[in-house]
């Protein structure tokens, strides 16, 4: 097991409260593993991907532990991680296009960061070029400043220099987002390569571009207001989704390119709850079509089939009742008893089927 | 890299032919007739003798001129290294006098300047990580840059120099000391020095400061500071990068600030009675010695214009982004 995570909590400090942006996550993160995170913008995506390497200043460990190769990773204390950041977890982060310092040589910089952290660019320098090479930048672009750069290829540098010492756990923050479609299938092939060659162990790879989760992505996790809804093997999720967010967010995709904020969210209106005091019970509830009475109560983020993680009501309620199976829809009635277990499946579901990734 | 060099001298000149024309223009547009005054002085009470000395200074100074012509002989005359002739300590030439006094205005702005910029620099970006600094030295640096320079220089003219006799407040030196490279004639000059240059100090020093700290702790919350803290670098290769980066804005500031800061030398020279350009300038004025204050504007516009471009060089040097603009200008 590469990553393991418990019941993990991060909070923002505001002037008017904290805000919970992510409030008790579990899950893991196998060897090999391509995760992909999905989620709303504010869901805590980058939160989560961020505390695992850097608490900045605002941001507070409010609890839960993490685990990384089987050694407990000390995400709290900001000086024992140094050890451990880009050699055992490392970033591209969803800023990555302004990562570098603007007036430092690409090859100085990754010359001065390897330095500050006692060791020499001249050591690893022939592996920078090959990689430099292979994620398609121009072999001088050492010599040159971020700003003759494009976006595009400012965000591969940043790719190469964050795996330059080959970590664990790699978190790759909205790295398509900002690309043309050409690059963006590119720049998703780089992440596998990466990974298959052994630069980088495990990926959490963060986008709203669910397209490119099914291109590269072993599995998909998705949240919901700063908790987990759902996690599966990528085809699972996206062939067979039983969270009724994830059956919504995946309607209608993928389709390469397209990002889920871009449409509405089919036949669910609304916004997410506030941060700074979500209400209770499940926090989908205000826009979820088949809440009843037992959404109240938080729903906890259970293993309903195999490898498939849920954290909704209905959904345990329907795999309890025998899913794969056709209901009828005539049972709309929710009834608030944990021993109900007239399944309700929506109609969206039932039609999903066989709906899978293009 | 040439052309873009050659773009900015052309910018410089175009500066200078710009400064000489509105400073040779000014005196001729104001109300009022120097040459008049100036005879008027004499305190002739006929019209005949009158008429003669006016017709005769008017021919000296070459206002008899058709305009055109005396605009000529004012660049004719620059470019000979002739600025004229004063009229208020007739027949003392221009030239001389800046000469005199340039010295003094020199060596007081030029070590205020440059030490407070560096200072400045220095202390704000430490006051922008240490709370003990930031407590003490940036309410003392606001106090400073909000304090109307004229005030603070009266205030320590007052009681430093008027009540409590710690510094002198007459001249660049003791009265009645031959000049020369004698112990007795620098520490006199220096004693006399200190205060001025102190106040003008003190005030752009609150100013760097204040600037250098707030952006220190702007670049310090950059997307390239957090990936590098991200990344494990550690503490001092990131602010070795922010103060870099944040000296860059500060540059452009020292640029803009030296042409004011003449102004405020205007100030600090009266009050302390330094007897530099800014004091010449106060005299020149309330004596409407035209010729002289021109040739005062002009040695300063000569100056800024230089400390531009020395500027203008360093930061090419310092900032790359400024050398990839050339290529473009260039290409
Ligand atoms: N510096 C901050 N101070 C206060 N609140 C913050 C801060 N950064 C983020 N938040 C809040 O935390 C929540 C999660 O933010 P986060 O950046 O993790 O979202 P995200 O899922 O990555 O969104 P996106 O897809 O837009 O990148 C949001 O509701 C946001 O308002
Ligand atoms: S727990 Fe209830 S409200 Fe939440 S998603 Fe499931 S059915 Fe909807
Ligand atoms: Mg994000």
């Amino acid at each position: 097991m590469s990553l393991s995570v418990e019941n993990l909590r991060i909070a923002y400090r505001t002037l008017r409260g904290d805000v919970q942006a992510v409030d008790g996550v579990t899950f893991a993160v196998a060897d090999r593993e391509i995760m992909g995170l999905a989620g709303e913008s504010g869901c805590g995506k980058s939160t989560l991907g961020n505390s695992l390497i850097f608490i900045e200043g605002r941001m507070k460990h409010v609890g839960g532990t993490v685990e990384l190769d089987g050694k407990a990773l000390p995400i709290s204390d900001d000086r024992a991680m140094n050890h451990h950041r880009m050699r055992d977890v490392s970033i591209i982060p969803q800023y990555a296009m302004s990562a570098l310092n603007p007036t430092k040589k690409v090859g100085t910089l990754a010359h001065d960061l390897l330095k500050s952290r006692g060791m020499k660019l001249a050591k690893v320098l022939p592996e920078f070029r090959r990689r430099v090479a292979l994620v398609g930048l121009p072999e001088n672009v050492l010599e040159m400043y971020p700003f003759e750069l494009s976006g595009g290829m400012r965000q591969r540098a940043t790719m190469v220099i964050s795996t330059l010492l080959n970590p664990s756990l790699l978190i790759a923050d909205e790295v398509t987002s900002a690309l043309d479609v050409s690059n963006q299938r590119a720049v998703g092939e780089l992440l596998t390569e990466f990974r298959d060659l052994g630069y980088v162990k495990s990926m959490i790879v963060i986008t709203h571009d669910l397209s490119i989760l099914a291109q590269i992505a072993d599995t998909i996790m998705v949240m919901y207001a700063g908790k987990l809804t759902e996690k599966a093997s990528a085809s699972t999720m996206i062939d067979k989704p039983l969270h009724p967010y994830t059956q919504a967010l995946l309607s209608s995709l993928p389709e390469v390119g397209v990002r889920y904020e871009d449409r509405e969210l089919t036949g669910i209106p609304g916004r997410p709850p506030s941060l700074l005091s979500p209400p209770p019970g499940c926090r989908f509830r205000e826009r979820c079509p088949f809440a009843y009475d037992k959404c109240v109560e938080d729903p906890p983020f259970m293993e309903l089939l195999p490898g498939h993680q849920v954290a909704c009501w209905k959904a345990a309620d329907d795999v309890a009742g025998g899913a794969g199976r056709e209901h009828n829809e005539a049972s709309a009635t929710p009834s608030g008893g944990a021993g109900d277990a007239s399944p309700e499946r929506g109609p969206s579901l039932g039609a999903r089927a066989g709906k899978g990734a293009e | 890299m040439t052309r873009y060099f050659a773009r900015k001298l052309g910018l410089y000149v175009l500066a200078f032919w710009a400064g000489v024309t509105i400073d040779w223009a000014i005196p001729r547009l104001m109300p009022g007739n120097p040459i008049a005054a100036y005879v008027d002085r004499f305190a002739l009470n006929s019209q005949g003798p009158w008429t003669a000395l006016y017709k005769l200074f008017d021919k000296a100074f070459g206002y008899n001129l058709p305009l055109w012509d005396q605009y000529w002989h004012y660049w004719d005359n620059l470019f000979h290294g002739n600025l004229g002739i004063s009229l208020y300590a007739f027949p003392e030439k221009v030239t001389t006098m800046i000469a005199q006094a340039a010295p003094y205005t020199l060596a007081l702005l030029v070590p205020a300047i440059l030490l407070s910029y560096v200072l400045g620099n220095r202390i704000g970006a430490m006051a922008a990580r240490r709370k003990v600094l930031d407590n003490t030295v940036l309410p003392l640096g606001y106090l400073f840059q909000a304090m109307p320079y004229a005030w603070l220089a009266l205030a320590a003219a007052f009681y430093l120099a008027a009540v409590e006799h710690w510094f002198p407040v007459e001249g660049g030196y003791a009265a009645g000391l031959a000049s020369g490279f004698t112990w007795a004639y620098i520490s006199s000059l220096l004693y006399h020095w200190f205060l001025p240059f102190l106040t003008v100090f003190l005030v752009s020093f609150g100013g760097w400061s204040i600037g250098m700290r707030n952006l220190v702790i702007y670049e310090l919350e950059t997307d390239y500071a957090r990936y590098l803290r991200a990344l494990g670098a550690r503490g001092r290769l990131v602010r070795r990068y922010a103060y870099r980066n944040a000296v860059l804005p500060q540059l452009s500031g020292l640029a803009l600030q030296l042409g004011t800061v003449i102004g405020g030398n205007i100030v600090t020279e009266v009050v302390f009675n330094y007897p530099g350009l800014g004091h010449l300038i106060y005299t020149a004025a309330t004596d409407q010695d035209y010729a002289l204050l021109q040739g005062i504007f002009i040695f300063i516009i000569v100056g800024v214009l230089v400390a531009n471009f020395v500027i203008d060089i360093v930061y090419i040097w310092v900032d790359p982004r400024t050398r990839l603009s050339m290529q473009g200008a260039a290409a």
